[in-house]
């Protein structure tokens, strides 16, 4: 067990990956010299199996699919968490979709990463959607780690699973510190309560996680929160969510993407149909503004998910 | 090509016409659901091409791409009952003829998106050669697998293609872009899209290319070789633009829609080069009676009825079969979804 940094957390679950299976592969755009800071010292560790790619990120996705179908076990990093959509066909309509359409003749076992995703003050319009929802929708399997253990871990089993599988690794976490045991696997599905509580169930993904726990702790002494790490978009655990839910009667859905047919819609959707007669208060979402992110640093903050926002809905349902 | 080849070639070329031709009698019949692109006038360019490739290369195809999975090899049979949606199919009913895949034979697939599976055989080649890359790692240039991606002339408008050029010739990968220009994108003729020749771009990306009469099997398959060789001996990818022609419409509907974007002449005038008919002219000249020809042809048409038996009787899926084969590792989670029917 060793402190880490989450962001460090990250590049050694790829490294260690990298060292156990000479199939795993690492692509994307300026990765050789590991600007974003995933993979620094893989190439010299692994030459051949690091490529700088073209700013083609169609084709480098194709790429990492043809090459998962002939053995490999790719990893492709996007530099700008947007850069899913220049490269959504290849994802959603190629790779996810191509063991079902030929009935089960193949994997496609690529690992997409995207890390530093959101919102970072001041990267404006095209550099700060979160946009794992997005993923999550098409049946992706996607995952949203909070925790450095977890960036440890999930990315472990990413590039283990023999599906495609992106990993949005939020801005806000990268420089969070936490203990990592290498020794600890995170399978893909489970979700974690990170704090038990009796008075409302806090759902939450990625770096709303922290946010949560700590409006949690201020509230400690009016609401007792129970708060979920979602940790995947898709596969969502519903039977924690319903556990939970079972017991504290209230429920509200933290999501940092759009709040319209979001991640945090479909979750407090399910939850009204399955879960109606053990609610004892409406649903209430804390989502992000249906806004393309205004520039100017007091307008970011206002229209993502804050503290102010979660307080209030948290009070909001307990007193429903 | 010997006499062999040839009627190897002639036999295969047969194959693919007889096929697309059964295939437009059940579409019409409704025994094939959805939209079928027949490759009705092409057949050299697929069998030429698949005839100088490898056990192990891999192809990537196109929403036009039975003649590349029968040029390729798979089973009639089992093709039929997959345009037919049944559990034989080769993807078992799972993809229809816009996806018809089998991996064995490293076909990685006919795509119903323009130009998309080229990249997938740019993978296939890179790993093919990558050390750690599954099977054996090469010691010198020579590589085990070459990858051949097929794609139209409509499809050199597509960014992931001209992307996946660029890529291809910056890391000099072991691959063929087979271009089957046939002059049209749906309605579309090729020089209204374009303003130089797909050979012309293709030499813009540093690929090393070939103009090929794509009408005459021995071209294509000359054309071929020289390519998979180039390639396979770590000189690079290459391109071959082969001028085609579809003989019919863009796909099997197309003909109740009346559009008149080619002329009757220009039809005839290709159809008057039936690469078929020149086949087995050049048979003839080796020797082969109109009799042993016709022998061929029962031969054919006795393989593709069997296919179509085969299929015939085959099981429709299981309703509650339909979220199968979508992850290769389910979890708890992704397979107990609640309320999903
Ligand atoms: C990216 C994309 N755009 C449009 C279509 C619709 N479409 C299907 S085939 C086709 C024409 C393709 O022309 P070409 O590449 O020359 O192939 P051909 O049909 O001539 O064999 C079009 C526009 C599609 N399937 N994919
Ligand atoms: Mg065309």
């Amino acid at each position: 067990m060793t402190v880490m940094r989450y962001q460090k957390a990250l590049a050694t679950a790829v490294r260690d990956e990298m060292a156990a299976d000479p199939s795993v592969c690492y692509l994307g755009e300026d990765v050789v010299h590991s600007l974003r800071g995933v993979s620094s010292g893989l190439a010299a560790a692994h030459p051949g199996r690091v490529k700088d790619t073209p700013i083609s990120e169609a084709a480098f996705t194709g790429f990492a699919t043809g090459a998962a179908m002939a053995g490999m076990r790719p990893i492709v990093e996007y530099q700008i968490p947007t850069l899913l959509y220049v490269a959504f066909d290849q994802i959603v309509n190629q790779a996810q979709k191509i063991r079902l359409m030929t009935g089960g003749q193949t994997r496609v076992p690529v690992t997409y990463l995207f890390p530093g995703s959101g919102a970072r003050l001041g990267l404006a319009g095209q550099h700060s959607d979160h946009p794992y929802t997005l993923l999550a929708h098409m049946g992706v399997k996607t995952l949203v780690p909070a925790t450095p253990q977890d960036a440890y871990s999930l990315v472990r089993s990413a590039i283990r699973d023999d599906d495609p599988v992106a990993v949005f690794l939020p801005a806000n976490c990268l420089p969070r510190k936490g203990d990592v045991d290498v020794a600890v696997t995170v399978p893909i599905g489970p979700a974690a309560i990170r704090r038990e509580g009796t008075d409302v169930t806090v759902v939450a993904i990625g770096h709303l996680v922290h946010e949560a726990l700590a409006v949690a702790d201020d509230l400690a002494d009016q609401v007792d929160v129970e708060v979920i790490d979602a940790r995947a978009a898709h596969p969502f655990d519903w039977h924690t969510l319903t556990r939970s839910v079972t017991r504290t009667g209230r429920l509200v859905v933290l999501d940092d993407t759009n709040r319209t047919c979001g991640w945090a819609a479909e979750v407090a959707a399910t939850a009204a149909e399955e879960l109606f007669h053990h609610l004892r208060a409406p649903v209430r979402r804390v989502a992000r503004a249906d806004v393309p992110m205004p520039f100017a640093p007091v307008l970011e903050r206002a229209v993502v998910p804050d503290r102010e926002a979660i307080t209030a809905a948290i009070l909001e349902t307990a007193k429903a | 090509m010997d006499t062999t080849e040839l009627i190897r070639a002639y036999q295969t070329m047969r194959t693919i016409r007889l096929f697309e031709e059964t295939v437009v009698t059940l579409v019409n019949a409704n025994e094939i659901p959805g939209v079928t692109h027949e490759y009705i006038g092409q057949e050299a360019v697929a069998t030429g091409m698949c005839a100088a490739l490898g056990p192990d290369d891999v192809l990537t195809s196109t929403h036009r791409g039975h003649g590349h999975i029968i040029g390729r090899g798979a089973d009639p049979g089992r093709m039929f009952a997959e345009l037919m949606a049944r559990v034989d199919g080769l993807n078992h009913g799972r993809g229809g003829s816009m996806h018809a895949a089998d991996v064995s034979l490293g076909i990685y697939g006919a795509n119903g998106i323009v130009g998309a599976g080229a990249p997938f055989a740019a993978g296939a080649a890179w790993a093919s050669g990558a050390p750690g890359a599954a099977g054996e790692p090469t010691t010198d240039r020579r590589v085990r697998r070459v990858s051949v991606a097929f794609f139209g002339d409509g499809a050199i408008n597509q960014g992931v293609l001209l992307e996946t050029f660029n890529l291809a010739a910056a890391w000099e990968l072991p691959m063929v872009f087979c271009c089957e220009n046939n002059g049209y994108a749906v309605t579309t003729p090729a020089a209204a899209s374009a303003k130089v020749t797909p050979s012309e771009r293709a030499t813009g990306f540093g690929l090393a290319v070939r103009e090929v009469d794509g009408m005459d099997v021995e071209a294509v398959y000359e054309a071929a070789q020289w390519a998979v060789d180039h390639a396979r001996s770590g000189r690079g990818p290459v391109f071959l633009d082969c001028r085609c022609y579809r003989f019919v419409g863009h796909n099997t509907g197309e003909h109740m829609l009346g559009l008149q974007y080619r002329t009757h002449d220009e039809i005839e005038l290709w159809r008057g080069r039936d690469p078929i008919t020149a086949v087995a002219d050049r048979l003839r000249g080796h020797g082969l009676a109109d009799a042993d020809l016709a022998r061929l042809d029962d031969e054919v048409q006795q393989h593709i009825d069997a296919a179509v038996t085969f299929a015939r009787a085959s099981a429709s899926p299981e309703p509650a079969t339909a979220m199968d084969y979508m992850y290769a590792t389910p979890t708890l989670t992704t397979a107990t979804r609640w309320g999903h029917r």
